[in-house]
């Protein structure tokens, strides 16, 4: 029957929304995972038969909540439990059905709230980043251990282990996040922002594993910024999130060549980028834009969109580009968006003035791969052809995976064969 | 009659579906496209974007505000549209049963007026 194959889409979709609010309702991850685990398990015998709800985080969340308190009222160790403990579950059987039918209206300020929580707890400043996104893809995204634990290449034993350390410390904060006031919740909206911008990165430039890119983990963390642009959909910085995300990620089929090496932006088959994905980016910066508040996001994707529009990479509009990265460094005045401003620079006002806007950034970007090859690049452009090499092999001895190790070790070796003849 | 076939779902479940089941999806929208094509019937067609996308324009204290997001506050959001030629609206039910249940719900709605009309179709002034 055509319901099943798409029920599981269906149940993904409602995922994060019903965990969200089944969260809120009983205050501790473990009982709402089991909550959702229950609820699922009905749907996928009963929706069959029926059909798939209109609202199905909804029955998600009805169906999880009535399933938990059931278990916990037949679980002999709570029977002991204080009377107002389990008004905070729900409280006696009627007021549950009342409120469980007001849960059916789910209201879109409580919604928001919630799902900005689950996701502000996955990304508690406690856990480390590796862990903040392992938690966000077991909890949030609903994957499994082991396609975590195959994206991050560690064994699935290992990251069970760190998941569940991850979950405990976030689930002691998830008890206290209280509904947050309008400043806090900027706070947690930025932290979130972060989080997915992360996530995204480490399916982008993936630090672990042989290839370069992790497209599903891409995908997820789109898939996340567009479900918070749909509960905040006014917030011009989640827009340039969801924008930018979709730009760099409709040039990953164009990225990794046939042998599994990195095609840099300039040589890229342009055919093979995803022209719906930027179409819908380009609409989305638009919108953000009408806005007049820009922020980082914002200005990286217009970046990103100006180098989508150019049919080559020497038809870009560098002097845009230029002017956006000096208006990110302002923004965010970071090591690494002066370097990528030094970049720009080289188109603009030549190698030499790059090279000197380099400078100022050994310190701060000398274990920094990217750092070494645009230095390596500029100086091969300015003929100084022993210091690029001596800047390519620092970049080489940097390299996090064999895509990338591929891409230097060409670069170098063009590079000795113009040198070879002298 | 020109009828509109307007089809409604959920942003973001048609892009879980594996390779596969999307095919197949749009394999039942190109046998619709086909066989109103067939038929001299069919009129515009289109995909929108995600409802993220969308502004709303509404009235407020003699100007207009626009907004961001969808008009309504709703689980389902318009997808996308048909607008064929036919003669009846068991013609039209029929034509849209050849579209997939199993993703969307769809809406027939008759067409008033319209400056689209299916190819060689009668114009829907007449």
């Amino acid at each position: 029957m055509a319901l099943t194959h798409t029920l599981e889409a269906h149940l993904a979709n409602a995922r994060p929304r019903a965990l969200a609010a089944l969260l809120r309702r009983f205050r501790d991850l473990d009982v709402a995972e089991d909550a959702l685990q229950e609820a699922m398990l009905r749907a996928l015998k009963k929706w069959p038969a029926t059909r798939i709800p209109s609202d199905p985080a909804a029955w998600l969340i009805r169906t999880g909540s009535n399933a938990m308190i059931d278990r916990i009222r037949r679980d002999r160790r709570f029977a002991e439990l204080a009377s107002d403990e389990i008004a905070l579950m729900g409280g006696p059987r009627d007021h549950t059905e009342v409120e469980l039918e007001r849960a059916e209206v789910i209201d879109s300020a409580d919604m928001r709230d919630d799902v900005l929580r689950l996701m502000f707890m996955c990304c508690h400043p406690d856990l480390g980043v590796h862990d903040q996104l392992a938690l966000a893809l077991k909890v949030i995204a609903g994957f499994s251990v082991e396609q975590i634990a195959a994206a991050f290449v560690i064994k699935p034993k290992a990251m069970e282990q760190r998941i569940t350390r991850a979950k405990k410390k976030a689930s002691a904060v998830a008890g206290r996040l209280e509904t947050p006031t309008a400043f806090e919740r900027t706070r947690r909206l930025e932290a979130v922002c972060l989080m997915i911008y992360l996530l995204f990165n480490e399916g982008y430039a993936s630090s672990h594993g042989k290839s370069h890119i992790n497209p599903e983990i891409c995908s997820e963390a789109i898939r996340l910024a567009r479900l918070l642009l749909s509960l905040f959909p006014a917030q011009a910085e989640v827009m340039g999130l969801l924008a930018l995300c979709l730009l760099q990620h409709a040039r990953h089929r164009a990225r990794i060549g046939a042998g599994g090496e990195l095609i840099t932006l300039d040589a890229q088959d342009r055919t093979l980028w995803d022209r719906e994905a930027i179409a819908e980016a380009t609409v989305m910066i638009e919108k953000a834009l009408r806005k007049g508040r820009p922020g980082p996001y914002q200005i990286q994707a217009a970046i990103a969109a100006v180098h989508c529009r150019a049919a080559t990479a020497a038809d870009a509009d560098w002097a845009e580009i230029e002017l956006l990265y000096g208006a990110l460094e302002r923004e965010m005045p970071t090591p690494v968006v002066a370097l990528n401003h030094a970049v720009a620079i080289s188109m603009t006002k030549g190698h030499a003035a790059a090279l000197a806007a380099l400078a100022p950034l050994e310190d701060d970007l000398g274990s920094y791969l990217p750092y070494h090859v645009a230095r390596a690049d500029f100086l091969a452009a300015l003929g100084r052809k022993e210091e690029a090499l001596h800047a390519f092999r620092a970049a080489l001895s940097l390299c996090p995976n064999k895509g990338q190790e591929a891409h230097i070790t060409q670069r170098i070796a063009a590079l000795q064969r113009c040198l070879a003849p002298d | 009659m020109l009828y509109a076939i307007l089809i409604y779902g959920a942003d973001g479940v048609f892009d879980r579906l594996s390779e596969k089941q999307q095919e197949a999806i749009l394999a039942k929208h190109g046998k619709l496209q086909e066989t109103m094509k067939k038929r001299n019937a069919l009129g515009a067609v289109a995909r929108l974007m995600e409802s993220n996308t969308a502004v709303s324009l509404r009235p407020h204290g003699g100007s207009v505000v626009v907004t961001d997001g969808p008009f309504a506050e709703s689980k389902e959001h318009l997808l996308g549209f048909y607008l064929i030629e036919c003669a009846t609206m068991d013609e039209a039910i029929e034509a849209a049963r050849l579209l997939p249940m199993d993703t969307a719900s769809y809406e027939i709605r008759p067409v008033h007026w319209s400056n689209q009309q299916a190819s060689d179709g009668p114009d829907p002034h007449a």
